[in-house]
């Protein structure tokens, strides 16, 4: 059965103890913060693209992403009890809140890190939107499925952009191909369950993510064969993002993310 | 300097031609003359000159100048707010940021494209700027140093950008007057927003509305500055009048702008860094005091605050996507390869 029909979220009508308001917020953080961190390392390419083409095409992907992430925290900000703005969710939280997996916080080394990072998140953003449609929870199959039209985009640039560097020339090829090796370990993180995760699977407003992982290694797979590029027989992952235990690199995408919030708080701008 | 040696597309041949399809043939004297004439009555009578149309070899080039130019002040034009994109202070401010950039590469791109009808390529265009020889606007030179640069950039960049431009939409040359007509209509956007950033601040905390009053402090010369040098120093002027590719003087549109912008620093309650600014009721203009043409001059020759950072941007940018651009090239050519090799 194709991905696209199969419904991974459960049909259990009655929502488990553990969700609750605080349950769907932390489930909304797992997959929104992703977009904020992505969006935030695309935003630091403007202006400095390969071509004008492409620096273009980046910063569309930043604006997607971020325009995602203003939907999620406004409706985090709504299922709050306390008074919350989509700012206070994307800038004032300490580094152990943000829940984003390890891949969308690596740096842009070069072009050919900044596509794979790209390419080995779309794969997997896309099948998570074309599940998340099917949720329970009207704003998040919304926000789904607006979404799916942008990362199918994103996907396409994304994926093109490998074969060419793969199938390019020979120094495309090992740069791709060293990007490849060295976020390949961070790909595994994008299935793993969290007890959120689980719960939101439960009350049918989660997907089932450890399900899309053999669609992901086969397309992706499929897609780095296409680009001549050889994939990576490694078993050993990074995992920790979704728990809050990040990169070194996390603390610094803070720091700049944060500035202006941390230096003049309670500050309209 | 680029490291490797640019490939040349669409280079036309120097001497003046028939025109298509009939030949490379050198015209004669009375031809050119009487192709002369052509082109003047046509700008005489507004009309507008198209890439295909015969045009003084003089008009070509000052149009690839100035164009050109044009372009390569967009697109250094994004480093300074880029600069901000990732400090923004919230979503939607990060998401307007964005978007302003992205116009602005947009706007380098069919400014680029426009100058290409003229026969020159693009990369040959990224040479002239990375290796000094072409310009951009020298306002690109100052850092932006706190986040109210955002707001002054758009709010008086944007605005003198705006004053210089909304005449080029009636210029002579086709695609130049055309791509500016979209260019206007953004910019005119990208005004609103930096003023609406400003006053935002000035009606905020006073930390906010200090952080206003400096970038306005910082941003007032250098946009001055920016309509270019006074009428008696500049030299290009009489000719672009002529061609209609100016329309009002450096001093007339320096004019219009500080009119226009006095009353708008008034309503957020800051004071623009001039003692002899004054309304001047007999001519129903302001007075203003003396600019700095050294500082000017200083940062055109290269020597501001930031040009050599915008530069080696620009040219690292280049450089370091020179790898990309080949594979893209060399997947393309494989790609059509197989093509053949299949349709054969």
């Amino acid at each position: 059965m194709s991905l696209n029909t199969q419904r991974n979220i459960s049909t259990n009508p009655t929502p488990p103890p553990s969700e609750g308001a605080g349950g769907r917020t932390q489930y909304i953080l797992e997959i929104a913060d992703n977009s904020l961190i992505l969006g935030q390392r695309l935003g630091e390419l403007c202006g400095h693209g390969p071509s004008l083409e492409t620096d273009i095409a980046l910063t569309n992907m930043s604006l997607d992403l971020f325009g995602q992430v203003r939907s999620y925290y406004q409706y985090i900000a709504q299922l709050s009890e306390e008074e919350k703005t989509e700012d206070d969710i994307a800038f004032l939280r300490l580094e152990r809140d943000y829940k984003n997996v390890l891949l969308v916080e690596q740096p842009n080394t070069d072009f050919g890190y900044v596509i794979t990072r790209q390419y080995f998140f779309d794969v997997f953003h896309l099948m998570l939107m074309q599940q998340l449609q099917y949720s329970k929870d009207e704003t998040l199959s919304a926000i789904a499925k607006k979404g799916i039209k942008e990362v199918s985009y994103h996907k396409r640039f994304s994926g093109d952009w490998v074969k060419r560097l793969g199938d390019g020339t020979e120094e495309s090829h090992e740069r791709v191909q060293k990007a490849v090796n060295d976020l390949w370990p961070y790909t595994n993180e994008l299935f793993e369950m969290t007890e959120t995760a689980k719960a939101a699977v439960e009350a049918g407003i989660g997907v089932e993510a450890s399900q899309l992982k053999e669609a992901y290694y086969k397309e992706v797979s499929e897609l780095l064969r296409e680009a001549t590029l050889e994939v990576p027989e490694s078993k050993y992952f990074h995992k920790g993002g979704k728990h809050g235990v990040h990169t070194e690199h996390m603390g610094y995408i803070l720091s700049d993310m944060q500035f202006m919030q941390r230096t003049y708080p309670g500050m309209k701008w | 300097m680029t490291k490797h040696k640019l490939k040349t597309k669409n280079k036309f041949p120097k001497a003046p031609l028939l025109g298509r399809g009939v030949g490379v043939r050198i015209m004669s004297e009375k031809e050119i003359k009487n192709l002369q004439q052509i082109f003047e009555a046509k700008i005489a009578r507004d009309e507008k000159i198209e890439p295909k149309d015969w045009m003084p070899e003089k008009y070509r080039q000052t149009h690839i100048r100035q164009i050109s130019q044009h372009a390569h002040s967009e697109i250094v034009g994004m480093l300074p707010e880029g600069n901000w994109i990732t400090r923004a202070p919230s979503l939607r401010r990060k998401v307007a940021l964005l978007a302003k950039i992205q116009d602005e590469a947009g706007h380098g791109l069919y400014l680029y494209s426009a100058c290409e009808t003229l026969g020159v390529s693009r990369d040959e265009l990224y040479e002239q700027l990375h290796t000094g020889k072409a310009k951009y606007s020298s306002i690109f030179n100052y850092p932006t140093l706190t986040w109210a640069d955002m707001g002054a950039i758009g709010w008086l960049v944007d605005g003198a950008a705006i004053i210089n431009q909304v005449p080029l939409c009636n210029t002579s040359f086709g695609p130049y007057a055309r791509a500016m007509v979209r260019v206007c209509k953004e910019e005119s956007f990208h005004q609103r927003q930096g003023y609406e950033i400003m006053l935002t601040l000035c009606n905020g905390t006073p930390e906010q509305k200090e952080m206003a009053q400096d970038a306005l402090n910082r941003w007032w010369w250098p946009s001055l500055m920016m309509l270019g040098p006074t009428d008696d120093e500049s030299v290009h002027t009489a000719q672009s009048m002529k061609w209609k590719l100016k329309r009002k003087t450096n001093d007339e549109l320096r004019q219009q702008f500080i009119d226009q912008t006095v009353p708008q620093a008034d309503i957020l309650g800051i004071t623009i860094p001039d003692a002899d600014l004054k309304w001047n009721e007999a001519e129903g203009k302001y007075d203003f005091g003396t600019i700095n043409w050294d500082e000017f001059w200083q940062v055109v020759k290269g020597h501001g605050p930031c040009n050599k950072e915008r530069m080696s941007a620009r040219v690292n940018a280049w450089n370091n996507g020179e790898w990309v651009r080949d594979a893209a090239m060399a997947y393309a050519e494989k790609q059509e390869a197989k093509k053949v090799e299949k349709a054969s």
